[in-house]
């Protein structure tokens, strides 16, 4: 089903996420059903199909949510480490494993200031340097260089999504497009090797979209983090991924790069029905050029 | 409320009205005749009933016209309701009224209403939408937090100057050290609630747990106070670690009912270990603290041991050992403040204010909840701990009844009360609730009802509690802020409405 031949000469080839049969099962429904594909370093891999195909429910196995009823889940660090995601407790994945992830709901901490959302998610190198927090209340030089080197990490990522000048708002107040890309930078701000995002167009106006392809593919080519996206908007997803999977019902459906998986007849017939028609919505394809064109100027 | 309907004086829809009143009344009737009107007597001959029909009838009453007084306030007559309450409130308190039942809804619905209409006529003539007025006591409460800064600091000293001024009398002090034993023990109830935003409605388990350690040590081992306050801490936090581990999987409402199902099993122990705990007689003779183990407060101090009065060279009094604990649970209490100010910069406190708005995220982002969980809660049952540790000794007697659940609902409601995290409205709920309950103490039998009444005016008005406002612990361009937006979460809500409003167009 899916090319598990893996050169592993060559660092970029080793796949960074290697997902074999996986399956979901609640009680009756099998929401991902004997999937399995791979994702690789330095690569935007997208994965796209209609609503209720089982993309969320992938996405919470990979990050740990759920355990998954059967599979493997394997990541592999460019260092050389690996882990069976399958077998880790969730918050374990994203410490160690180094995987972070959004949701399709965003999910900040809305009550407190952007930047403490960009602090909450250093916790782990943060909690370590306060000493569990006795070096912390008493103030020692050790924490407080760990914690100077914490703000610069937000802020730089506050930059990269222009959020800086917001830095001290309540991030509960930010408008929606604003939360999006803040829930992009905490993440990172946890130096994840794979970031999981679900949906992060979900509501964005197509100039926003334009911004987050542009903030994705930074994160692709700058820090060679492997990016795996769950996107409805096509513009974004064709114009940005290196790689597709699509689902529909749970199974995988297709498996390619954009152009390929464009023009595979069994997508066609999942997303526009039985009927044989043109190659993606009319709307959508209608969009294409347009946005393609403004991600390029934005870059 | 709202504005529009304020100004027009169209006709009074009395019908409406009255079926309204009528309605509400009938329910307040289905409601009132099991809880108010019957009332079991214990009777040479078993348990009886007794009938109080009146009570039922005047609360009937009340609520009918109260809602005449609501409808009428709707309909832009606030003026005149404002009127007949304050008038029904003054007779209560000047005429005498066959009942005193009557009389107190008389006085307390009255004004009730009254304060209704106020406020009814107050937003009709200001215009402030209910948005806006929430708004403005947000900014009220930031205020005030940022004036706790200095406010603070003037506290603590006037705090400690107090037993010094001839004001300190018994009486006095013996209250401030009731005020300040509460506060202490809401700003540690606060770490579990406020911070990690944990309902915990078992908080008094920790304070016996406290108490009794130290009462106990005392009692088989004769160990000193001085180092039964880090044991009873300790055992304390232990407890609340051994509690935490099996419950803190728990969410929301499951977790409060454990911590309640707690706090109620430590009493049960307590009351029926007889042969350890002494049962419901409680332990007595509990040891006075000493003066940190050098000297005693006593006229006449056993061989070998010094008096304080000695020491010092002072003339002898009883005082000096209660301001000695009063200085003792000052200190106790601001160490818990300082501890919370200082975590809340921390990754801990981070945390734990991070879980209370989204777990989920948190587990996303690597943060091992249950052990932030575990932490505030051990923290906080060793603040309870030692709060409980000061209790036994300063009463030098302790039995079960000290540590039921309303204990942990009162400490609970100066949190909430307060405003969940904030510290300075700790102190301003304690006063209200502890404070003004010692303040009239005459009214004592009403205390439950006032206390009640107020909770439902705080929910009604303030549900986030009186000082809610949150500063951020961390802010990248201080705090005058810059430009767009500022830090201030005043301004910030403003420039979020004037997104939100934005978005809607
Ligand atoms: N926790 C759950 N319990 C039961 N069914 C679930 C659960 N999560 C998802 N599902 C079901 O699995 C299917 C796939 O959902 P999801 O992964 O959210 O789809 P999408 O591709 O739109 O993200 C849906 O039919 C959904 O109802
Ligand atoms: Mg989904």
């Amino acid at each position: 089903m899916t090319d598990l031949s893996m050169t592993p000469t060559v660092k970029n080839d080793t796949p960074l996420l290697t997902v074999e049969h996986l399956t979901m099962r609640f009680g009756g429904l099998v929401a991902v059903n004997d999937v399995s594909f791979t994702a690789r370093n330095s690569e935007i891999t997208a994965i796209i199909g209609p609503n209720g195909a089982g993309k969320t429910t992938l996405f919470n196995c990979i990050t740990g949510f759920y355990s998954p009823t059967v599979g493997r889940m394997t990541l592999r660090h460019p260092d050389g480490k690996e882990f069976l995601l399958e077998r880790m407790p969730g918050y374990r994945i994203s410490q160690q494993a180094s995987v972070a992830r959004t949701f399709q709901n965003i999910r900040l901490f809305g009550g407190m200031s952007v930047l403490e959302n960009l602090m909450v998610a250093q916790h782990n190198k943060l909690i370590k340097a306060s000493g569990f927090s006795i070096a912390g209340l008493l103030g020692l030089p050790s924490y407080t260089n760990v914690e100077r080197e914490s703000v610069e990490l937000a802020k730089y990522w506050l930059d990269r999504v222009r959020l800086l000048e917001f830095a001290d708002w309540e991030a509960g107040n930010l408008p929606y497009g604003a939360q999006r890309r803040l829930e992009i930078a905490r993440a990172m701000c946890t130096e994840p090797v794979m970031l999981c995002l679900d949906e992060p167009a979900a509501g964005l106006n197509p100039r926003e979209s334009a911004d987050l392809a542009e903030i994705l593919t930074f994160i692709r080519d700058d820090h060679k983090t492997g990016v795996l996206l769950i996107e409805h908007d096509m513009s974004v997803v064709m114009t940005i991924s290196d790689h597709v999977v699509v689902l529909d019902y749970g199974r995988k459906i297709s498996d390619g790069d954009p152009h390929f998986v464009k023009n595979d007849p069994a997508v066609i017939r999942a997303y526009l029905g039985e009927e044989e028609g043109e190659e993606l919505p009319p709307e959508i394809a209608a969009d294409l050029p347009e946005v393609a064109k403004r991600a390029e100027e934005g870059a | 409320m709202t504005a529009i309907s304020v100004s027009s004086p169209r006709a009074i829809a009395w019908p409406a009205i009255i079926k309204e009143a009528a309605l509400t009344a009938f329910v307040a009737l289905l409601l009132t005749v099991p809880l108010v009107g019957l009332r079991t007597v214990d009777r040479p001959t078993g348990l009886g009933l007794e009938t109080r029909w009146n009570e039922v009838v005047a609360a009937v009453g009340l609520v009918f016209l109260g809602r005449i007084g609501i409808c009428l306030i709707r309909e832009g007559q606030g003026v005149l309701v404002l009127v007949l309450a304050a008038a029904a409130a003054a007779a209560g308190f000047f005429i005498k009224m066959p009942t005193e039942a009557l009389r107190i809804i008389l006085i307390v619905g009255g004004a009730i209403i009254a304060i209704r209409a106020a406020m009814a006529v107050r937003t009709g003539r200001s215009k402030l939408s209910q948005a806006e007025r929430d708004k403005r006591m947000d900014r009220i409460a930031a205020k005030v937090q940022d004036a706790s800064r200095w406010l603070g600091p003037i506290g603590v000293v006037l705090a400690l100057a107090f037993p010094l001024t001839p004001l300190a009398d018994r009486q006095l002090l013996d209250i401030g050290i009731l005020l300040l034993t509460y506060v202490m023990l809401g700003w540690g109830l606060n770490i579990v609630v406020g911070l990690a935003g944990l309902l915990d409605l078992g908080y008094v388990a920790f304070y016996a747990v406290g108490a009794y350690s130290y009462a106990l040590l005392a009692h088989y081992f004769g160990l000193s106070f001085w180092l039964c306050l880090p044991l009873a801490g300790l055992l304390a936090a232990f407890s609340g670690v051994l509690l935490g581990f099996p419950v803190l999987r728990l969410r929301g409402d499951y977790f409060a009912i454990v911590t309640l199902g707690f706090g109620e099993i430590i009493r049960i122990i307590l009351v029926n270990w007889y042969q350890f705990t002494g049962g419901p007689n409680g332990i007595s003779g509990i040891p006075r603290p000493s003066f940190f183990g050098i000297a005693d407060f006593t006229r006449t101090p056993a061989e070998g041991t010094m008096a304080f009065h000695e020491m010092f060279g002072l003339e002898f009094s009883a005082l000096h050992r209660i301001i000695f604990l009063y200085y003792l649970i000052l200190v106790l209490a601001l160490v818990v403040n300082f501890f919370t100010l200082r975590v809340r910069k921390l990754p801990l406190g981070r945390a734990w204010e991070a879980l209370r708005e989204d777990d989920i995220a948190c587990a996303s982002l690597g943060i091992n909840r249950t052990n932030m969980k575990l932490a505030a809660f051990a923290i906080a049952a060793m603040f309870g701990g030692f709060a409980g540790s000061f209790f036994a000794t300063r009463q030098g007697f302790i039995s079960p009844e000290s540590f039921t659940f309303i204990e942990s609902a009162i400490i609970l409601a100066i949190v909430v009360l307060g405003g969940m995290g904030s510290q300075i409205g700790v102190v301003v709920a304690t006063l209200l609730v502890i404070g003004l309950p010692e303040a009239f103490r005459e009214l004592a039998d009403y205390r439950m009802l006032a206390f009640g009444m107020g909770m439902v005016l705080i929910m009604l008005w303030r549900p986030r509690g009186l000082l809610a406002h949150r500063d951020p612990t961390i802010l990248l361009y201080g705090r005058k802020g810059k430009g767009a937006g500022g830090p201030a979460a005043g301004t910030a809500a403003a420039g979020g409405e004037g997104i939100a409003g934005g978005r809607a167009k």
